[in-house]
């Protein structure tokens, strides 16, 4: 009765907001909607007993990406006004190409038959009394070692391709050369001067 | 209708995932909102993983789930990055016209 009501409470929240992150007018809102359908996502999460997955998407997704998305919604000075113009034209196409895929959707979920699956067939089946980090951290380290690996490897190329997007140099900005800096010797860096008493270096 | 299965997580996946495409069909100058509709529609299939990974009892749905979770972040990251840069050359986010590439 308590798990119903909570998923119908989040379901709907996740689902409002979601819909609000695409037709809000300001895109700071839409970006806070989204944080908003991300924290239910996650309370869903909880739900189904992926505690993990849940914090992970807290972290990942609010902590990060929402926040990269503030971050650039609001470096960037544009007219945000002028590009919701248009909306209302969009409508029609956008609300029958919607109906279409709910529509199949649903086809899809009526026509699916529900096969209880035997443990036999389960690529890794759940253990009993483990709590859900440690589940998953027995299979991620060891089955799926090589797509970590690989996802580690994603986000440093994402990382780096960032990076390398977003690099520019500016003319005419005075840099430290370490380099340089390092290789100076003692005949180029001092100068030995005899100074007459009273008289500047002038 | 109280006891919530494998369907009412899937009815909510396929609700926000049709919210992704209608997001996307409708603000089709707004670069940022359409980055954020596909946000949506991949939480909708990480939604779906999950929950059949509940119900199936298997845990390679949240193991792939964490996946998806990763290459959305990249995505994202690489995504803004791409913008950005499209911003300091144009001035202007609309995509409507961006045929510079247009030979």
């Amino acid at each position: 009765m308590l798990q119903s009501a909570a998923f119908y409470i989040l379901a709907g929240i996740a689902a409002i907001s979601a819909l609000m992150v695409v037709s809000a007018r300001n895109p700071v809102h839409a970006v806070l909607f989204l944080i908003l359908t991300f924290f239910s996502a996650a309370g869903l999460f909880v739900l189904l007993g992926a505690e993990f997955l849940a914090m992970i998407l807290v972290i990942v997704y609010v902590g990060a990406v929402a926040v990269l998305f503030l971050f650039v919604v609001m470096m960037l000075d544009v007219n945000f006004v002028a590009l919701k113009q248009g909306f209302l034209d969009y409508l029609p196409l956008g609300g029958l190409i919607g109906l279409i895929l709910i529509g199949e959707l649903t086809l899809v979920g009526w026509s699916w038959a529900d096969h209880r699956y035997t443990g036999a067939t389960l690529a890794s089946p759940t253990p009993e009394g483990v709590s859900n980090i440690a589940a998953l951290g027995a299979v991620i380290y060891t089955d799926y070692a090589f797509f970590f690996i690989t996802a580690g490897l994603v986000l440093l190329v994402a990382m780096i391709g960032a990076i390398v997007l977003t690099l520019r140099h500016r003319e005419g900005v005075k840099r430290q050369n370490i380099h340089a800096q390092v290789n100076r010797t003692r005949d180029e860096a001092i100068e030995v001067v005899t100074l007459k008493s009273g008289e500047g270096i002038g | 209708m109280l006891e919530i299965g494998l369907g009412h997580y899937l009815t909510l996946g396929a609700i926000l995932f049709t919210t992704g495409v209608f997001g996307i069909f409708v603000n089709r100058k707004n670069v940022i909102i359409l980055l954020m509709s596909v946000e949506l529609i991949l939480l909708a299939v990480n939604i779906n993983m999950v929950a059949f990974s509940a119900h199936l009892g298997d845990l390679s749905g949240q193991v792939f789930a964490m996946f998806i979770l990763t290459v959305a972040a990249a995505e994202a990251a690489v995504g803004l990055a791409i913008l950005v840069v499209f911003f300091r050359n144009r001035g202007d986010i609309a995509v409507e016209d961006v045929n510079m590439m247009k030979g």
